[in-house]
């Protein structure tokens, strides 16, 4: 990495209170008040957020898609989490 | 002329403001600072140091112009007031029109100037005046400019040794235009003494933590303190009407 | 390994060790294969093949260049701007094109190349951008044409690639797009106003509309029959249409526009056929195309050259900023929740 290299950031953006922050984005800034003030100009200058988280993408760790099969597919074969696994006698209301 | 005199009693062509209410007066001082320096800002697309800070000055420059745009039509005609007038007739501080010049020119400008827009207009808004709903608004904007401005000068301040250099040069050569600011503004009411201190007090505690000396020497420049507020402008200012009002006037009366 | 979120791109390794190697390479190009054909995304982790991640990255990054080059021509005019209004939208577009170069790069970036090495090949012209940016704005109709013309070929590109294969850069489209849609609507709108103004201002602007009309036709690209990078392209849905296809589209959408405008296109052929229902239009000079490409443009240099100078006039700053970071990490290194 040359001198002047700045890492990278992602960017989450919480579009509107009582949402979860969601991946906008990455950039690049020296360290994380820079970030944060780049992710503002950037990510939320047509209102598209109230607030912002920048992390480092180097620390992220990411699930691998060779561990795709063992990480995912389990949960497949597992309908009886779902509601809709159940048959419930017609006019049963409120279940 | 006292430095209060901000109807121009020099060569200025255009009479209108000498007979506007003290209001208005104030909101074409103000209009032309952010005019100004918005059309300084706007000089650097293109040419950021990167991109991310690309983004980052024409957000400020957007905002500035926004402020113009508001405090021009409290004087009248916007493009009128912008386009038509001579460099005699605008009343903005030479601080505003000064280059660009390197990075850390145009950072020490933002340093210089956002201070004291916040405090003027967080004073602006705190009081009941005709300005208080503008100010209360601007005062944001603002903020958050003097916080980009603060940053990057703590940035190139403790940077490197280049940077560190440039930085003070900036620094210094920019200093003689801010006594400027504290001249009394005609239709304002404002304690311009605590204004100034408190502007001292915030540049000298972000100059101390960037490593920076706080610039010695008076801070009015050749042109008396006030000379901008009355129409009497730096060399500069001249070129940088030309182009921002040339296409305007070529074509006199049309709309764009 | 850490990656982001934006990690970066697992690519094909050199030809299997063994038999068991190659049989798992092959497994890999089925599931990558079967993905493009279902539509799915492909996202920077999963195995590509290297020719595909090659062709992303070159049309990535051409398409990033593209927006910070653009700056250019537009910043032309930001300080002679004719009213406040066309001012503040001017600025809020060029400042969208920074914008758009960082999605870009960012998309690019999660494919394994940084922003530097692109930014290297665009100053050492290893990497192109697009060559309706060497054409020069000489009055301020042009910002209005390249609005209208040159934003609008944009968008008729722009559009499919939003559902293009690879899931970084068809989320950085849908972002371009969504925001782009002003960029059109203010050069048309400052087109209009020029049309119906001063006899001067309507000269203004047909001639603006006479220099950029067929510059922006050529932004498609070559005819089909000679352009080299088509087929394999869609094959891998990273492009949905074909130039020709598309260059048609636009035809056929900006002949009325311009009819509206009070504007005449700079094409004696140009009408409507009702037998294909689309406008036939006159043939391209592809000589001018290539010899652009080529680097001969009115501009080619001057906008590398600008580009080259930012670059170098701000590795003092991006030096400085680094260095403070290194100071002062730990004190500044956390972000807050």
């Amino acid at each position: 990495m040359s001198s002047d290299t700045w890492p990278l950031w992602e960017v989450f953006v919480r579009s509107r209170r009582g949402l979860s922050h969601t991946h906008a984005g990455s950039l690049h800034a020296p360290d994380a008040e820079m970030a944060l003030r780049n992710a503002r100009d950037l990510y939320t200058r047509r209102m598209e957020g109230v607030s912002l988280w920048v992390v480092p993408s180097a620390a992220i760790t990411a699930s691998s898609p060779d561990e795709k099969d063992p990480f995912f597919e389990p949960a497949a074969d597992k309908p009886y989490r779902h509601p809709t696994f159940y048959e419930i006698p017609e006019g049963v209301k409120h279940l | 002329m006292t430095t209060t005199d901000t109807t121009g009693t020099g060569t200025g062509t255009t009479p209108a403001p000498a007979t506007a209410p003290a209001v208005t007066t104030a909101a074409l001082a103000l209009g032309d600072d952010a005019l100004v320096l918005a059309q300084r800002l706007g000089e650097w697309a293109g040419s950021a140091p990167v991109l991310e800070e690309e983004v980052a000055l024409a957000n400020i420059a957007l905002d500035l112009l926004g402020q113009a745009r508001v405090l021009l039509s409290l004087a009248g005609d916007e493009d009128e007031l912008a386009f038509l007038r001579e460099e005699r007739d605008f009343r903005n501080v030479q601080l505003v029109e000064q280059p660009n010049g390197d990075f850390a020119h145009t950072i020490a400008r933002q340093l210089y100037f956002s201070t004291y827009q916040r405090l003027l207009y967080a004073a602006l808004a705190a009081d009941d005046g005709p300005l208080a709903g503008l100010a209360a608004k601007a005062v944001k904007e603002v903020a958050y400019h003097q916080d980009h401005a603060e940053h990057w000068t703590l940035r190139l301040g403790d940077g490197t040794d280049e940077s560190h250099r440039r930085m003070q040069t900036a620094c210094d050569a920019l200093w003689r235009y801010t006594g400027e600011l504290f001249q009394p503004l005609d239709g304002l009411a404002l304690d311009t003494t605590a204004l100034e201190a408190a502007w001292l007090d915030s540049v000298t505690g972000i100059l101390t933590r960037a490593g920076l000396t706080v610039p010695a020497g008076p801070r009015t420049g050749a042109w008396r303190a006030g000379a901008g507020r009355q129409g009497l402008h730096t060399e500069h200012f001249g070129r940088m009407l030309a182009e921002m009002q040339h296409l305007h006037r070529s074509h006199p009366g049309a709309t764009w | 390994m850490t990656a982001g979120t934006a990690g970066t791109a697992v690519t094909a390794e050199a030809p299997g060790r063994d038999a068991a190697d190659a049989a798992a390479q092959a497994a890999r190009e089925a599931v990558f294969d079967a993905a493009v054909a279902a539509d799915e995304r492909i996202e920077p982790r999963d195995w590509m093949p290297e020719a595909y991640r090659a062709s992303l990255v070159r049309q990535i990054a051409q398409h990033a260049h593209s927006e910070i080059i653009g700056m250019q021509p537009e910043a032309n005019w930001i300080t002679r701007a004719p009213s406040l209004r066309r001012k503040a939208i001017l600025m809020a577009k060029v400042q969208d094109e920074a914008g758009h170069g960082l999605y870009l790069y960012s998309a690019a970036e999660t494919l394994g190349v940084s922003r530097d090495e692109l930014l290297d090949k665009l100053h050492s012209g290893r990497q192109k951008y697009s060559s309706i940016f060497n054409y020069p704005t000489l009055t301020w109709a042009d910002v209005g044409a390249i609005g209208w013309l040159v934003d609008g070929a944009a968008i008729t590109n722009q559009v499919p690639l939003c559902r293009c294969s690879y899931g970084p850069y068809a989320r950085a489209m849908v972002r371009v797009c969504k925001e782009e849609s002003f960029h059109q609507r203010q050069g048309y709108e400052a087109l209009l106003a020029l049309s119906r103004g001063t006899e001067a201002q309507h000269a203004m602007a047909q001639d603006a509309v006479d220099r950029w009309w067929w510059p922006s036709l050529m932004m498609f690209g070559p005819p089909d029959d000679v352009s080299t990078h088509s087929t394999q392209a869609m094959a891998w849905k990273i492009k949905r249409h074909s130039n020709d296809e598309l260059r048609q589209r636009f035809v056929d959408i900006a002949a009325p526009q311009a009819e509206a405008l009070g504007l005449t296109l700079p094409d004696p052929d140009l009408k409507w056929n009702e037998e294909r229902g689309h406008y036939d239009f006159g043939p391209i000079d592809w000589d001018e195309f290539w010899d652009v490409l080529k680097g001969n443009g009115p501009c080619n240099d001057q906008r590398i050259t600008q580009r080259r100078q930012a670059h170098e006039d701000g590795a003092w700053v991006r030096e400085a900023a680094a260095a403070y970071a290194r100071k002062h990490t730990g004190q500044h290194g956390e972000a807050q929740a």
